[in-house]
């Protein structure tokens, strides 16, 4: 009895152990290999000291001592620097200090609109298609070919053609978005479409029900657990996409903010917007986890 | 005039096999006349591959005769409909609906005119009638066989078709259910007074619940041999069953049949091939080796 428990025990903590040990040990190894060692003039002349403080290398402190410049990129910024960084960004989440300069919180609402303006686009879209091609299976087999075809194609090669064609980067960040997430949802409702089995038709053609009853009652429930995978598919292409949309049409919005902040040669910004682009991601999957939930139902 | 006449029906597909000439053809079965009398309850019992359930599928208006056709009410049957609903052996239920859903979008789509209370009242009927009570709000998925099957017969019945179509209804369900499937679904038959055209390869259950059984031989090139009264008074259980001499003389019969009289030699396509089976032996004879025809019925009637 007593081993059982502190085996549930283990069972229950491991993973939270597990979770805790490796953030410790990938923030220590973070600020051991970018921790640079403090500046030590032993062995330098006059001269060349005094060259590194006019080049800006080091500087002297209250002391008269020479330090590292702190203003001067040293390597890779260590896990304190993008903390006091983050506070800084989060400090004005809401701030418009300039054109390319808006806070965090204004750029995650820029990018999340621009997704799903064009993620939803695209799964209607994609279901209206699918559906179409699906039932029919002169339809499937003739339009498939075209659908294999395009599905591998990069979203983003499509983005000079697509400024050229609509002239305005805001549409085209949305179309790539929409190129992104269309092909998936089509190819896999048409699919699942296609597959229906045979008696749930037989059994709508028995209870005479008229085509809307027949689509919304039976094809698309029947065909949702192929549809939902579609969208997970597009949804992630989707999220693959929006950021080097937005870094190559200079689209305000957390994928540009990588860019801007390696214009700037802040390097702890471009760490710090890595960061918000992945919590953006999780939060937005999760959100479409829960609500793929509501829609999926047991096989029999 | 006769409630549901199947005239002359006879179901063909050309042949696709590279090795076939090319106006060869795949007779299922042919010529094949009855009639089913309203309230009627009538199994058609015959081998894997006599086109039983080909035959079902053209009452039911899924599947086209090749020649005759099947006339209900005076009418010729053409498509799928409310007034012939159909048991099938794999359930076919909306796995993404509840048990109650299930049965309830039957019930609307048989009455549009209707109310939901009302709706919802006449699907609970059915669904308290096929002992379903407490399992309405589970998904088939969480069902067993026989609930589902419960379900679909639920759903059949619920839409008072004028023929129900059993397609091998309790083929997939454990015996021990199936027994009191069986007596819910005769219960159900009385109390409605539906006409019923099963199809099943389970003699007991044929003689259990048909006033009539058609044996059909052996496909392909099938044909309907004969059509058995069941002089076996009602209400029938399993135990009453199994004392009644009918009883016996009948499954003799029938496993006689099965066994040894629809064999058709191999390949037979000559028109003569019915001449050349043995007749089964007149309802009545006394009874063979028992143990002999029942393992061979096991060997032969493996689904």
């Amino acid at each position: 009895m007593r081993r059982n428990h502190k085996q549930d025990l283990a069972a229950r903590l491991g993973p939270y152990i597990l979770f805790v040990a490796v953030c410790v040990v990938f923030l220590s190894l973070w600020s051991v290999s970018t921790s640079t060692p403090a500046f030590n003039p032993a062995g330098l002349t006059e001269d060349e000291l005094m060259t590194m403080e006019f080049n800006g290398d080091i500087v002297r402190d209250e002391n008269d001592r020479y330090i590292n410049n702190p203003e001067k990129v040293q390597g890779i910024p260590g896990p304190a620097k993008v903390m006091r960084k983050a506070r800084e960004e989060l400090g004005e989440l809401f701030e418009k200090k300039g054109t390319n300069d808006h806070g965090i919180g204004l750029l995650v609402i820029y990018t999340v609109k621009r997704f799903m303006a064009g993620f939803l686009s695209a799964s209607v879209v994609g279901i209206c298609l699918g559906v179409l091609i699906g039932v029919s299976p002169v339809c499937y087999k003739g339009l498939n070919p075209f659908i294999q075809l395009l599905k591998p194609i990069s979203p983003l090669a499509w983005m000079p053609l697509l400024l050229y064609s609509v002239k305005d980067p805001v549409w085209t960040a949305m179309l790539v978005v929409f190129m992104a997430s269309l092909w998936p949802t089509v190819a896999n409702t048409a699919f699942g479409v296609s597959t229906i089995r045979r008696d749930y038709m037989q059994v709508a053609a028995l209870l005479e029900m008229n085509a809307s009853r027949r689509l919304f009652g039976v094809v698309l429930p029947a065909a949702a657990p192929a549809i939902i995978a579609g969208l997970r598919i597009s949804f992630g292409s989707a999220l693959v996409a929006v950021v080097p949309a937005e870094m190559l049409l200079g689209e305000l919005g957390v994928g540009y903010l990588t860019w801007i902040e390696w214009n700037n040669l802040d390097i702890s910004g471009v760490i710090f917007a890595i960061m918000v682009v992945g919590v953006v991601g999780f939060l937005l999957d999760t959100a479409f986890g829960r609500l793929s939930e509501f829609a999926s139902y047991p096989e029999v | 005039m006769e409630f549901l006449t199947i005239d002359h029906v006879s179901k063909v597909y050309p042949l696709l096999d590279e090795n076939a000439k090319k106006n060869d053809t795949f007779v299922v079965f042919k010529n094949v006349s009855f009639e089913i009398r309203q309230g009627e309850f009538l199994t058609m019992i015959g081998h894997s591959g006599c086109g039983k359930s080909t035959l079902l599928n053209i009452i039911a208006g899924f599947d086209k005769p090749t020649e005759g056709g099947v006339i209900l009410e005076g009418r010729e049957v053409d498509r799928p409909g409310l007034d012939r609903m159909v048991v099938f052996q794999n359930f076919a239920l909306m796995p993404w609906l509840t048990a109650f859903d299930n049965v309830r979008t039957a019930v609307r789509q048989a009455h549009p005119d209707w109310t939901k209370s009302r709706i919802r009242d006449w699907t609970q009927k059915y669904i308290d009638l096929m002992n379903l009570r407490g399992a309405e709000t589970k998904k088939p998925a969480f069902l067993s066989g026989g609930m589902r099957q419960r379900v679909g017969l639920a759903r059949a019945f619920s839409v008072e078709p004028k023929v129900l179509l059993l397609d091998e209804p309790f083929a997939q369900i454990d015996a021990l259910t199936r027994g009191s499937i069986q007596e819910e679904l005769i219960r159900m038959w009385d109390a409605t007074k539906n006409t019923v055209f099963m199809v099943t390869h389970d003699v007991d259950e044929a003689i259990l619940l048909s006033d009539r059984i058609a044996l059909m031989t052996n496909g392909p090139d099938a044909e309907l041999a004969e059509i058995l009264e069941v002089d076996i008074p009602r209400p029938r259980t399993r135990e009453t069953l199994i004392d009644s001499p009918e009883y016996t003389r009948l499954r003799n019969h029938i496993l006689h049949f099965l066994v040894k009289g629809a064999k058709r030699g191999s390949g037979a396509k000559q028109s003569g091939a019915s001449a050349e089976r043995s007749n089964p032996p007149p309802v009545g004879a006394p009874s063979t080796d028992r143990e002999s025809v029942v393992q061979e019925e096991e060997d032969v009637l493996k689904p």
